[in-house]
């Protein structure tokens, strides 16, 4: 009785194991969903337990790997070209701030929102690991609450979102990625200020929740909107790649600027503060006056454009052959002296004014990008040049400018409208 | 009575084979590596997030176990271990619940098909590898309500990868058990 009663034991006892664990731990997913708790705990054991040694392998990868290939492939231009890249996602953090500050600038007293107005606290983090979920994107960066970390908060690039903070543990978090099926964002669009979210969650990044009568143009910017609490307004998003009628919305998609899967070095926003969106050039590129006659000189020594249709490759031709020129050297000839290429070349002096009622001589690509720099890449999506502060275009007043800059979590500020419609009444 | 203490002796003798085979420190230490390859790696290499070594080692220890018990309670560890590594907006358990099921389904397979022939475990491997990626797809779906795509070709192709890394892996496992055994 007792061996019969063992062997039905022991032919089920396999299966009441298997359902009692995979009982508790439904019971247990039940308990967390239900409730809305992350079971800490472990999550701080197991990160804790790994985080140590994905920063070692880090930095032996980091190290070695560095060392063999700045001093045995490449010298040491691999280091100068990370410095250069640091530098650069500076500035060009930078540059978008001033832009748009600049751009607000325009529209109303612009000393008066540089006083009011700060740009963002942010904390630099380095890219440590990923999420075990293939499907799930998430990354883990290698500041923690220690660093002044907290749960929400926007991690950003210069070129754009990445996501948020979605843990955060003594000397690690980890960060959502806007990639994620479940992460929304608000946007804004850049020309009809129209409000959408945006969704990548179907491997594809699409803005909902935009009405088929509104107008998106291919290759408008989406700056994030703030109406998500999560990052604070004027962040540049991504520029749209289709946008056509759909059922019921418009289908708009969007290619990202942040490229928040690949980033290495994100910033953490600690204290965000809105900034407005950039205004449109697209009108006064439109009006811009054509371009001077060039001269017979730069004409011949160079021949290449000189104006906005000139690429990178074009303008550094010329300037190296300007040095080439002011240095005496003669390029392809032998015996001559190496030129020094760090010297900046003298500007050439002004050309003969043009007749009466000619157009300014001004090259458009320099005058009309205010902040923009030669030194990014042709290749990388960059945020739009903003609205020129030329003295053709009088400056133009702007109702919601003057007002201050409101801080995260406060209602949105409104959209500028033109003088005329928000005039009070 | 008689039969009984056989099945005591029987057990016993199979949890002895499976501390001299794969010691706890030993399975321990491959589960961390495993679980710190899936975390670390995709960094290195970024195309490498469908790799699966995690799963692999499951299957491996139920194919390798016709014990069902130690092998559903190894792929609830490992995980578990997953888990508590995954993004803070899903809960644990997800991972653990998966595994667990492969660990029991790759240990009663074990007992009905000769899993000694490479072939007939790298087919095993590829269907568990599937039957893991859908059965967590349905979870998410019905039990955490996320819409998640599903892509089956990618799913195929991804199990593909994962047996031609399982070939070399399994066959280094093997090799530390004749090790032991010696």
């Amino acid at each position: 009785m007792e061996a019969a009663l063992f062997n039905r034991y022991r032919s089920y006892r396999s299966l009441i194991v298997l359902v009692v664990v995979v009982m508790a731990q439904v019971l247990y997913l039940a308990y967390q969903v239900r409730t809305g708790r992350d079971e800490r705990l472990i999550r701080v054991w197991a990160v804790s337990a790994v985080t140590p040694f994905s920063g070692i392998f880090e930095a032996i990868r980091h190290n070695t790997v560095g060392f063999l290939k700045d001093y045995f492939l490449l010298l040491d231009v691999r280091e100068q070209n990370r410095k250069l890249k640091s530098d650069n996602d500076k500035l060009k953090m930078e540059n978008v701030f001033f832009r748009n500050q600049l751009s607000t600038a325009e529209h109303a007293r612009a000393l008066t929102l540089f006083q009011a107005k700060t740009p963002s606290k942010t904390v630099a983090a380095r890219v440590i690991g990923d999420s075990t979920v293939s499907t799930a994107k998430a990354v883990f960066i290698d500041r923690g609450s220690t660093s002044n970390i907290e749960k929400g908060m926007a991690v950003v690039t210069p070129d754009g979102i990445v996501g948020k903070v979605s843990a955060v543990y003594p000397l690690s978090a980890q960060v959502l990625l806007v990639t994620d099926s479940t992460f929304k964002v608000g946007v804004e669009s850049q020309k009809g200020h129209i409000h959408g979210t945006l969704d990548c969650g179907s491997g594809r990044c699409v803005v909902e929740q935009i009405q088929n009568e509104e107008e998106v143009g291919i290759g408008e910017w989406f700056y994030t909107s703030g109406e998500d609490r999560i990052f604070p307004r004027g962040f540049p998003v991504g520029t749209v790649i289709s946008s056509q009628p759909g059922n019921g919305m418009k289908d708009v998609r969007l290619n990202l600027s942040g490229a928040p899967g690949g980033a290495e070095e994100v910033l953490v926003v600690l204290d965000g503060v809105h900034q407005p969106i950039p205004a449109s050039v697209a009108a006064e590129e439109k009006m811009a006056p054509p371009l001077p006659p060039p001269t017979p000189d730069s004409k011949e020594s160079t021949g290449v454009l000189n104006g906005p249709g000139q690429t990178e490759a074009d303008k550094t031709l010329q300037k190296y052959q300007q040095l080439g020129k002011e240095q005496d050297h003669v390029y392809g000839a032998m015996y001559s002296n190496m030129p020094n290429f760090a010297a900046k070349p003298v500007p050439k002096p002004p050309v003969a004014a043009p007749p009466v009622g000619a157009p300014s001589p001004a090259p458009l690509g320099s005058a009309t990008t205010l902040g923009a720099r030669n030194t990014e890449s042709p290749t990388t999506v960059k945020p739009p040049a903003v609205k020129p502060l030329t003295s053709t275009h009088a400056p133009v007043l702007h109702p919601g400018a003057a007002k201050p800059v409101l801080p995260l979590g406060s209602p949105r500020a409104t959209t500028p409208k033109p003088p005329a419609t928000t005039e009070p009444q | 009575m008689n039969e009984s203490s056989d099945h005591l002796l029987r057990s016993r003798r199979s949890s002895e084979s499976l501390f001299s085979r794969f010691q706890v420190a030993g399975l321990v230490v491959l589960t961390l590596i495993a679980v710190i390859s899936k975390f670390y790696l995709p960094r290195l290499i970024p195309s490498a997030v469908w790799l699966e070594v995690p799963l692999l080692l499951v299957i491996y220890f139920g194919l390798m176990r016709p014990d069902p018990v130690p092998a559903l309670l190894f792929g609830a560890f490992v995980g578990i271990s997953e888990d508590s590594l995954s993004p803070a907006n899903l809960p644990i358990g997800m991972y653990g619940i998966t595994k667990t099921l492969v660990g029991y389904f790759a240990a009663s397979v074990s007992q009905r098909f000769n899993v000694g022939n490479s072939l007939i475990r790298l087919v095993l491997c590829f269907f568990f590898y599937c039957f893991h990626a859908f059965f967590y797809w349905v979870m998410r779906r019905a039990l955490l309500n996320q819409v998640v795509p599903f892509d089956t070709q990618l799913t195929l192709l991804h199990g593909a990868f994962n047996i031609a890394v399982a070939l070399p892996l399994y066959l280094i496992l093997d090799r530390m058990k004749l090790s032991d055994e010696h």
